[in-house]
C-alpha cells in the first residue's frame, strides 16, 4: 500500500480550477518533483498536502490515516517554505528546537537532536548566530534541518532552491540529495526547473493548468513525454507538425511534401501529428549526407557545447552538439541534419500545447 | 581621504536650517521661557516679580493635592496605554490577514475618529456615559443598577482609549505588513498551535512596532486636555487640566510652569526609561 496518496483531489477557487482531479501515489523513502510553470496547481498541491489549503474534492491519506481535514499542526509534517520563514528573532538553534519544544520533547534530548541535525545539514558552528546573519544557503540548510528534526513521515520542499544563486543552486540540489538519503524521509519538492526535478528525483510529476498529465523517472519523462507541452517544458525539443502516413512496418510523417522516416505509432494514416525531436540527437554532416539539408542561420558558443538555429525546408531546426575542441561550421553553411529514426517521438497534434513551438 | 568642495560641506547644514529654526522658535525658545517663568517668585497680590525662587517645585512635590494628580495622571495614561495595546494588537493583526476592499474600508473606520474633532467626540462619550445616557439605560434594561461612569476615572480611560486606539493600530500594522506570512505557516507546520504560533512567533516580530504604539499613546495620553476636562469634570483632575488652571484661573503662571515642566520630565523619562528596556532587547532579536 501506498505511503501518502492523493485521491481526486481538487481545489477549486470559485469556477477556477486551480488543482483538478489529483491522484498520485508516493511511497515511502521516495524522492518526488512536482514540476510545472508557475500557476500550475504544484504549490497549492504541496500546501493541501501540508494542510494549508483545504481541498475541494478529494481525500489526502497518509500512511492508512485520512489526514485530509486534518489541522496543519496535527499532520506532523516537516515543511520547507519557498522563503524558508526562519523565525528572525530566534537563533538557529532556537529555530531549529522549536518544533520540539512544541512536542514537549524533554530538555536533553532536544539539545542531543538538534546538535545532530545541526551537524547533519553542516552547521554546527552557525547555532547561536541568528538568521539574518547568515547566507541564503546557510539559511535553506536551517529551514531543512528545522523541517527535519521532528523526524517528520514526508518533507515538503516548496521550491526549495530557487532562492539562491545559479552555482549554490547546482550545490544544494545535491546537498538535497545526500540529506534525504541519510535519512530516508519520503520527500515531495515543487519546482519549476525541470533540470533540478531531473536530477534528484525519483519521479517527477508534471503538472499543467491544474493536472497530473505525465507520471515517470526522469529519464523516461525526457525520453518518452506523453505530449507536446512536456516535449518542450522538460528539456529543448523541436517539435515539427505534419501528417501520420503508413510505410510499411515503420511509419512515416509527411511534412510540406518531405517523407520522414519514424518509429512506428497507432494512429490511422492521415491524422495531423506532432514531431518532437531534442536538439542532442541531431547529428550534423556534410550538405547532402544526412536526411535533410539546411543552412546555419546562428551559433552560439555554450563552453561545453554549441547551439545552432538551422534553416531547413522542415522549418527552423535548433541543434546543439557537445565541444569537441574543434571549432564547428560557421554561420551561413550549409550542412547536412542526420538522425536515427529511433530518436524521433511522434505525438498526436490534438494533445500538443497550443502555441508550442521551438522550445 | 578627498577633501569636498567647501559649498558642498556647508549643504547639510542648509538643508537642515528650516527645520532647525523652526524647531528652535516653536519648540525650544517656549520651553526655555517656561523654565525662567517656572523659577519667577509670584505675589498674590501684585503678579510675578523680578527674583527666583524654587518654592514652586517644592510646593508642587510635597503637596499631597498635585501628587494624587500626578498620580491619576499616570495611572490614566498607563491604563489606557494597556488597553490600546491589548485591543490594538489583534485589531492590526485582522486588519493585515482582510483583503482589499475591506482591509481599505476598516483602516479608514479605525482613522475615522482621528477625522472629528476630539471635543466633539468628548461631548459624544459625556453623552454616553451620563446618567441618563445610552449606556446607563442599556444597564437599567437588563434589570442591572445604572453606575456612575461620568466624571470618573472609568471615562477619561474610555474615551482616550477611542482617541488613542488608531496611534497604536498603525505602528503594529505596520511591523505586520513586513513579517513573512509564512513564518506561521511554518510554526502551525512545526506542531504549534494557533495561539502559540502568535505568542512565540508574530508578537516578538510586532514588538518594535508595538513599543512605538506605547509610546505614542503613553506621551498624548498623558499630557492630553480636552477629554479630561470634559469627562473628568471640574474636580477630576489630571496634569494638563490642573496647568491650564493654574494659568487661567488662579492666574498663577510660575507655579503652572513649574508643573508643566515636571510632566514634561516625568513623561520623558518614563519614555526613554521603557525604550531603552524594551527596545534594547527586540533590537537584539530583530538586528
Amino acid at each position: 500500500m501506498a505511503f501518502l496518496a492523493l485521491e481526486r483531489v481538487s481545489k477549486h477557487y470559485g469556477a477556477m480550477a486551480a488543482v483538478d482531479d489529483a491522484a498520485l501515489t508516493i511511497e515511502k523513502g521516495e524522492f518526488v518533483s512536482l514540476l510545472g510553470p508557475s500557476g500550475c496547481g504544484k504549490t497549492t498541491t504541496l500546501q493541501m498536502i501540508a494542510g494549508l489549503v483545504e481541498p475541494s474534492a478529494g481525500r489526502i491519506v497518509l500512511d492508512g490515516r485520512d489526514i485530509t481535514n486534518e489541522k496543519p499542526n496535527r499532520r506532523g509534517l516537516g515543511v520547507v517554505f519557498q522563503s524558508y520563514a526562519l523565525f528572525p528573532h530566534m537563533t538557529v538553534a532556537e529555530n531549529v528546537t522549536f518544533g520540539l519544544e512544541m512536542r514537549r520533547v524533554p530538555r536533553s534530548e532536544r539539545i542531543e537532536r538538534v546538535r545532530e541535525m545541526l551537524a547533519l545539514v553542516q552547521l554546527s558552528v552557525f547555532a547561536d548566530r541568528y538568521p539574518r546573519e547568515m547566507s541564503g544557503g546557510q539559511r535553506q540548510r536551517v529551514a531543512i534541518a528545522r523541517a527535519l528534526v521532528i523526524a517528520p513521515p514526508v518533507l515538503l520542499l516548496d521550491e526549495p532552491l530557487s532562492n539562491l544563486d545559479a552555482k549554490l543552486r547546482e550545490e544544494m540540489q545535491f546537498e538535497l540529495r545526500r540529506i534525504q538519503r541519510k535519512v530516508g524521509t519520503t520527500t515531495i519538492m515543487v519546482t519549476h526547473d525541470q533540470a533540478e526535478a531531473l536530477s534528484i528525483s525519483d519521479r517527477v510529476v508534471v503538472m499543467e493548468q491544474g493536472r497530473m498529465t505525465q507520471v515517470d523517472a526522469p529519464y523516461r519523462l525526457y525520453e518518452q513525454p506523453s505530449n507536446a507541452f512536456i516535449a518542450s517544458f522538460v528539456g529543448k525539443t523541436n517539435l515539427i507538425a505534419g501528417v501520420w502516413r503508413r510505410d510499411g512496418m515503420a511509419g512515416a510523417v509527411d511534412i510540406g511534401g518531405i517523407r520522414l522516416e519514424a518509429p512506428s505509432a497507432d494512429f490511422p494514416a492521415g491524422t495531423p501529428v506532432t514531431l518532437s525531436i531534442r536538439p542532442e540527437k541531431i547529428l550534423l554532416r556534410k550538405a547532402g549526407e544526412g536526411q535533410l539539408d539546411g543552412r546555419i542561420a546562428s551559433r552560439f558558443f555554450l563552453g561545453s557545447q554549441w547551439l545552432f538555429t538551422l534553416e531547413t525546408p522542415i522549418g527552423t531546426i535548433t541543434v546543439s552538439i557537445p565541444n569537441q575542441g574543434e571549432e564547428p561550421p560557421a554561420e551561413g553553411a550549409t550542412v547536412g541534419l542526420d538522425w536515427s529514426p529511433a530518436s524521433l517521438r511522434v505525438i498526436a497534434s490534438a494533445m500538443a500545447h497550443p502555441g508550442g513551438g521551438t522550445a | 581621504m578627498i577633501s569636498r568642495p567647501s559649498s558642498r560641506s556647508s549643504s547639510p547644514w542648509l538643508l537642515a536650517g528650516p527645520g532647525a529654526l523652526f524647531f528652535a522658535g516653536m519648540i525650544l525658545l517656549p520651553l526655555a521661557l517656561t523654565v525662567i517663568l517656572s523659577f519667577r517668585v509670584y505675589d498674590h497680590a501684585t503678579g510675578i516679580k523680578d527674583a527666583y525662587t524654587l518654592s514652586h517645585y517644592i510646593a508642587v512635590v510635597t503637596d499631597e493635592y498635585y501628587l494624587g494628580i500626578f498620580w491619576r495622571t499616570l495611572r490614566v495614561a498607563a491604563m489606557t496605554t494597556l488597553i490600546c495595546a491589548v485591543i490594538g494588537a489583534p485589531e492590526a493583526y485582522i486588519l493585515a490577514r482582510m483583503r482589499n476592499p475591506w482591509r481599505s474600508i476598516f483602516l479608514l473606520v479605525i482613522i475615522g475618529p482621528l477625522l472629528v474633532s476630539v471635543v466633539v467626540r468628548a461631548f459624544g462619550w459625556s453623552m454616553l456615559l451620563g446618567s441618563q445616557g445610552l449606556v446607563n439605560q442599556a444597564l437599567q434594561l437588563v434589570g442591572l443598577s445604572p453606575v456612575r461612569l461620568l466624571y470618573t476615572e472609568t471615562a477619561i480611560v474610555i474615551a482616550l482609549v477611542h482617541v488613542m486606539l488608531p496611534f497604536m493600530v498603525i505602528p503594529i500594522w505596520t511591523a505586520l505588513q513586513k513579517l513573512d506570512p509564512m513564518v506561521e505557516a511554518a510554526a502551525w507546520s512545526l506542531g504549534a498551535s494557533r495561539f502559540t504560533a502568535l505568542r512565540r512567533v508574530v508578537l516578538p516580530q510586532v514588538s518594535l512596532g508595538m513599543l512605538s504604539g506605547c509610546l505614542i499613546v503613553f506621551g498624548l495620553s498623558a499630557s492630553a486636555f480636552a477629554i479630561p476636562g470634559l469627562l473628568g469634570g471640574r474636580r477630576l483632575k489630571m496634569a494638563a487640566t490642573l496647568v491650564y488652571d493654574e494659568y487661567l484661573h488662579e492666574l498663577n503662571w510660575p507655579l503652572g510652569a513649574a508643573i508643566a515642566i515636571i510632566v514634561l520630565v516625568a513623561n520623558l523619562l518614563i519614555m526613554l526609561a521603557y525604550n531603552r528596556m524594551v527596545e534594547t532587547r527586540a533590537r537584539r532579536m530583530l538586528g
